[in-house]
């Protein structure tokens, strides 16, 4: 039997939610949807989420990933909770610096600086 | 061995996501094997996923009794691909800028835009259903009057 993809490990710090993606290329629509039906499901758990989204294993993805985390962004928000991205692979920042999605989303370094950052709510 | 360039293949493919991948998976293999830098071989991986989506999923609007049309051509300067679905067609000047306004927060509109983005040459057909897609391994270099423009 196939493995379920993509997958994701969750992780429960002290003030945030750790979420990475534990897949090289997040590509297929039918995967992106399983990716948002986990993601949205662990939003939905919590009481004002500070979720951290961590992409130190992703190497390539596609438009449709930005729209997962649009609407990520957008459930987090209605949670009155925050949302940070970190450990982003330079080709793929590349392109949230070129979609201007930069300035939607709080991006940082690692996952140090995310953890260490002061909440900015998401959306 | 890198392959003797030029290589050009046609091929059709059902309308459905996967069926771009070994096809996309070939292209870029054969870019790595011709030492097209990194990327090169990114950038040509998003248009090619992002074109793909667009033919099936706007273009033939995910019916499976039509198919995507992909040529390509890997010459030692640069590689092209041309996908042409069996849709209507469309009118690329009417796609709105997703960097715009509302449109920064929408999770849809910017397959276009990337493939703009990261291929050098981007035309479409006068339908609108055959989209080719140019991206040069040495950037060919500016004429004088374009450099005293930029400058």
């Amino acid at each position: 039997m196939a493995a379920i993809k993509p997958r994701i490990s969750v992780q429960y710090a002290e003030n945030a939610t750790i979420i990475t993606f534990t897949d090289e290329k997040i590509l297929e629509e039918r995967d992106i949807q399983a990716l948002q039906k986990s993601v949205m499901s662990v939003v939905e758990q919590a009481e004002q989420i500070n979720l951290i989204l961590d992409f130190r294993n992703v190497r390539f993805l596609s438009s449709a990933v930005l729209g997962l985390l649009l609407r990520v962004s957008k459930k987090v928000y209605e949670h009155q909770g925050t949302l940070k991205l970190c450990n982003i692979d330079p080709k793929i920042y590349e392109i949230f610096r070129i979609t201007r999605l930069t300035k939607v989303f709080d991006i940082h370094k690692d996952l140090e600086s995310a953890m260490s950052a002061g909440g900015k709510a998401a959306g | 061995m890198a392959a003797e360039l030029p290589i050009s293949c046609s091929m059709v493919l059902k309308t459905e996501p996967s069926a771009i991948v070994g096809l996309c998976n070939k292209i870029l293999s054969e870019l790595q094997s011709n030492r097209f830098s990194q990327d090169d071989v990114f950038a040509v991986h998003l248009a090619i996923e992002e074109a793909f989506i667009n033919a099936i999923k706007h273009g033939n609007k995910m019916d499976t009794a039509k198919k995507v049309k992909v040529e390509y051509l890997i010459a030692p300067g640069k590689v092209e691909i041309s996908m042409t679905d069996q849709g209507e067609g469309f009118d690329p000047e009417t796609v709105p800028d997703p960097r715009v306004g509302e449109n920064l927060y929408k999770p849809e509109g910017r397959g276009l835009f990337l493939i703009n983005s990261y291929m050098d040459v981007v035309t479409f057909n006068e339908r609108g259903n055959q989209v080719r897609m140019v991206r040069f391994k040495e950037k060919p270099p500016l004429t004088k009057s374009q450099s005293q423009t930029q400058a």
